[in-house]
């Protein structure tokens, strides 16, 4: 590139007035020390702008040169410029076609209607929320009675996808668990030389407890996640809209196979976790108690009754349907910007945790009553 | 003769298996409004993307400014694409801003100004694109398909390009729009001397504004020049393109 010189000005005060000689490029690249000068500028009589020395103009030239006439204006002087070249009268034209017109920041609300409206927005979220499961359970019972609809070749797909795909990480997110477990217990038991119950420690709040919420949550992560997305992007490249009109319903086509796929394969998730986790345990009972496996089974055996394992099965399909939901819920909301892709994931998956969190909390709290 | 602004010479293009350019050459002058022309699949879109740096030919030189593309140093290819614009066929504004902010971010990132001389800047490129002055505080979700183009544009415009790429520019808008955006893109390429690059199967576009253009077709450049140059070329593309002998465009 050839070198340019910057623009530059001279300030001179003559007697009745103050003249600005502008010179140099007004390009935009070059117009910074220009642009600083100005602003500092207190003048103290009307101004006269000579332009004549400017070598070349851009946009951001014109645009100085006309901010700092305005504000010159308001402050009372009058401004007149000579010299003015045939590419800067051109530019002026096109650019200042219109005159300038502010446009005000859409003025902001009251904190009280803020607070109302968005009282009323989450009240309209748990209705539609309502309302979505009404209609997606309106179509269960349909399909039940015209089981031909039921869509088990989605349904395979999705148990592959939700469910095999997802044992690696199971796999390790419940030994870890196992493990963690095992070494805080063990430290504390050793103390009363109780170590044998270390057995009953990890047998009973991995199957009751923490596999099936270990479980949700990674499924929650990873497939709840998935479907807002996948349904999200199907949403804003407008196939829901196709599907619709094709007589295809999403509530059959979308919703159920997901919803009864993750409600089928999370028991099975969480029997799997259990194992894994149960063997984490293991695995530290033999190194820092030097309880052998087959010792360690055989007391498992008397310890960890079939409710508890029983408990924390049952609650695979309660997690499964929750999450399912609210995940598909939250993909049908995507609008049709970019945008709300990311942040209907990030709700769904949220969501889903705290809901499964709350639906553990309220087990808890039954099974207690119920002295189970 | 004015000197040329982009040279493409003997561009081969392959994606896998699947060969699109075939020795494609083509030539853009200084300020004139050039076209890239073809059915759909044809690469015209995939050549546009080579001249602003998204994709590499596979053999081939491609000159832009002066510029040649394959042996860039980075500090060239930074100043390179500072100096021309790229109005993307869905907008491709930031979603997450408001168009004012979208505009502003580049005086922001390449710029020192003065806040206010950046409210100004703003002000005259919404101006300038024919956007009403509270479109400013609008998100893109919130705009319709021709106002969206309309700010894509101010945002192209922003850094004072003297090359300005138009993928499919009238795409998605009706008729009148399309002829409004073509008028607004002509006193651009007038008043601030531009040149304009645009990928095109709008054929009033043709009619009316585009100086010259490349018709591409069988990954090869079929014929360029004027509207009256490639309908001289005897080839089916051309006749199909311009449904030469029943009706559309005679000259």
């Amino acid at each position: 590139m050839q070198s340019v010189t910057p623009a530059s000005l001279i300030i001179t005060e003559e007697a009745s007035r103050t003249r600005i000689q502008c010179s140099g490029a007004w390009t935009i690249e070059h117009l910074l020390s220009v642009s600083d000068q100005l602003e500092t500028l207190n003048p103290r009589s009307n101004i006269l702008w000579d332009l004549s020395g400017i070598s070349a103009i851009d946009s951001s030239g014109v645009a100085l040169w006309q901010l700092m006439c305005r504000t010159f204006t308001q402050q009372g002087y009058i401004c007149e410029t000579i010299g003015e070249g045939e590419e800067h009268s051109r530019l002026f034209r096109l650019l200042y076609s219109k005159p300038p017109q502010e446009a005000p920041l859409p003025s902001s609300l009251s904190w009280l209607y803020q607070l109302g409206s968005e009282t009323h927005r989450t009240f309209l979220g748990i209705v539609n929320f309502l309302s979505f499961l009404g209609e997606a359970f309106v179509l269960l019972f349909y399909t039940l009675k015209h089981p031909s609809l039921i869509r088990y070749r989605s349904i395979g797909a999705h148990i592959v996808e939700t469910g095999a795909r997802a044992l690696p990480i199971i796999a390790i997110s419940s030994f870890l668990i196992g493990v963690v477990v095992a070494y805080q217990s063990v430290v504390q038991l050793q103390k009363f030389g109780a170590d044998i119950f270390i057995v009953d420690m990890i047998g009973i709040s991995l199957t009751r407890e923490l596999a099936p919420l270990i479980t949700a949550i990674v499924v929650a992560g990873r497939s709840g996640s998935a479907f807002t997305a996948q349904i999200g992007a199907m949403k804003m490249t407008q196939e829901i809209d196709a599907m619709k009109t094709m007589g295809f319903d999403p509530f059959i086509f979308l919703v159920w196979p997901r919803v009864l796929a993750l409600m089928i394969i999370m028991p099975l998730l969480i029997f799997f976790a259990d194992m894994v986790g149960i063997f984490g345990g293991m695995v530290i009972a033999q190194v820092h108690s030097n309880l052998s496996f087959a010792e360690f089974i055989n007391r498992l055996q008397g310890a960890l009754t079939l409710k508890h394992y029983l408990i924390g099965i049952i609650k695979g399909p309660f997690f499964a349907f929750l999450i399912a939901f609210v995940s598909t819920y939250r993909g049908f909301q995507v609008s049709m910007n970019t945008e709300s892709i990311g942040r209907y994931t990030t709700k769904s998956v949220v969501n889903a945790i705290f809901l499964v969190i709350a639906c553990d909390a309220i087990f808890s709290v039954l099974l207690t009553e119920l002295k189970l | 003769m004015k000197h040329s602004i982009i040279e493409v010479r003997d561009v081969v293009t392959v994606f896998g298996d699947n060969l699109i350019h075939d020795h494609v050459s083509c030539t853009v002058r200084q300020n004139e409004i050039y076209a890239l022309l073809g059915g759909s699949g044809s690469g015209k879109s995939t050549l546009m993307r080579e001249m602003i740096l998204l994709e590499r030919p596979q053999s081939g030189t491609i000159h832009v400014l002066g510029h040649d593309l394959s042996s860039l140093t980075p500090l060239e290819a930074a100043g390179l694409r500072r100096s021309w614009g790229v109005l993307f066929q869905s907008g491709a504004l930031y979603s997450s801003l408001t168009v004012g902010e979208n505009i502003a971010l580049l005086y922001n990132e390449y710029t020192d100004l003065s806040p206010k001389l950046v409210d100004e800047l703003i002000q005259l490129k919404i101006n300038l694109v024919g956007l009403p002055p509270h479109a400013k505080h609008l998100y893109p979700s919130q705009l319709s398909g021709g106002m969206v183009k309309r700010a894509a544009l101010a945002r192209a415009l922003a850094l004072d390009p003297k090359l300005l790429f138009l993928d499919e520019p009238t795409s998605g808008l009706d008729p009148l729009s399309s002829r409004q955006f073509d008028i607004l893109i002509e006193q651009l390429r007038d008043l601030l001397g531009l040149t304009i690059i645009m990928v095109t199967h709008d054929l009033d576009t043709i009619h009316h504004i585009v100086d010259r253009f490349t018709l591409l077709g069988e990954k090869k450049a079929i014929a360029e020049g004027s509207l009256e140059e490639v309908l001289a070329v005897d080839h089916p593309i051309v006749d199909y393109f311009f449904q030469k002998g029943s009706y559309g465009i005679t000259c």
